[in-house]
């Protein structure tokens, strides 16, 4: 299970870092494409320290990576890391659609009514 | 498909899951009323659970066992926080040892259920709040003893997409 491969640190990390609307933001435009810190910071109302910050926190998190590309820094997401993330809740999804999928069979079963 | 909906909200540590069923509320409530209904639906066939307890009144407590494939055990124990026959249900959801011991170290989830009748029949809408990221992966944990991995690909494009 990916869960496990990524170990309960991680993905404390992960969920620690996606409860923050500025950072899921991050993570969505550099997951469409990479982008300088600097470019990601005037789209926010903060300095640019504070995105600065989120950065650090969603690169710890593993969610993006960052290279230093002459005077800027770049960053990118790392599609791997979210996907697990999405998965943990995906695989929580699955497990309630096929109870419902048996609910379903069991108020259709005849007799159902008489158990 | 009966499933309406679902929202997994990660910042409120929340999943939530709407359905219709074509029987009325009385009928649905049934299902998690009667243990001998609701062992039929709460595992899967590869991991059947059996409740041994299920006392449905405020506060209290049901008890039940997955039994998986290979004849392991898995205990887990509910309380009854809210009980309004036919429209709302409320439990604390959590692990249990061999004994059927509440596991004090084990993450606690809570549901609530409410069912709402529609003309066709019964809208039913189960939250089950996490206390933490940890509780949450606990009750994926859950899941995965339970067999459920179908359809990866297809819910991370879903979920992927609402990142």
């Amino acid at each position: 299970m990916v869960v496990y491969q990524l170990g309960q640190e991680s993905v404390d990390r992960i969920f620690a870092a996606l409860a923050d609307a500025t950072r899921r933001d991050i993570v969505t435009r550099v997951m469409a494409g990479e982008s300088s810190v600097s470019a990601l910071a005037r789209n926010y109302e903060m300095s640019f320290a504070a995105v600065q910050k989120h950065v650090a926190v969603l690169e710890r998190a593993r969610l993006v990576s960052k290279e230093r590309r002459g005077r800027e820094q770049i960053v990118r997401g790392d599609v791997g890391t979210v996907r697990a993330a999405a998965r943990l809740l995906g695989e929580l999804e699955e497990l309630w659609r096929a109870r419902i999928g048996r609910i379903d069979d069991l108020l259709a079963a005849p007799g159902g009514d008489a158990r | 498909m009966t499933v309406v909906s679902t929202q997994s909200d990660v910042e409120n540590l929340t999943f939530t899951i709407v359905a219709e069923f074509p029987a009325p509320p009385s009928r649905v409530w049934q299902v998690w009323a009667d243990p001998r209904q609701l062992e039929r639906w709460w595992g899967p066939p590869t991991w059947p659970a059996t409740f041994t307890d299920h006392e449905l009144t405020v506060g209290g407590t049901a008890a039940y066992v997955m039994t998986g494939p290979e004849g392991e055990k898995a205990h887990g124990w509910w309380r009854f926080t809210a009980v309004e026959e036919p429209t709302r249900l409320e439990f604390e959801d959590g692990f249990a040892d061999e004994h059927g011991t509440p596991a004090a170290d084990l993450p606690v989830t809570t549901a609530r259920v409410e069912l709402q009748e529609t003309d066709g029949g019964t809208r039913m809408t189960v939250r089950s709040r996490f206390p933490s990221t940890e509780a949450m992966e606990q009750m994926v944990a859950m899941g995965m003893a339970e067999g459920m991995q179908q359809a990866m690909g297809q819910i991370d494009e879903l979920l992927l997409a609402g990142v």
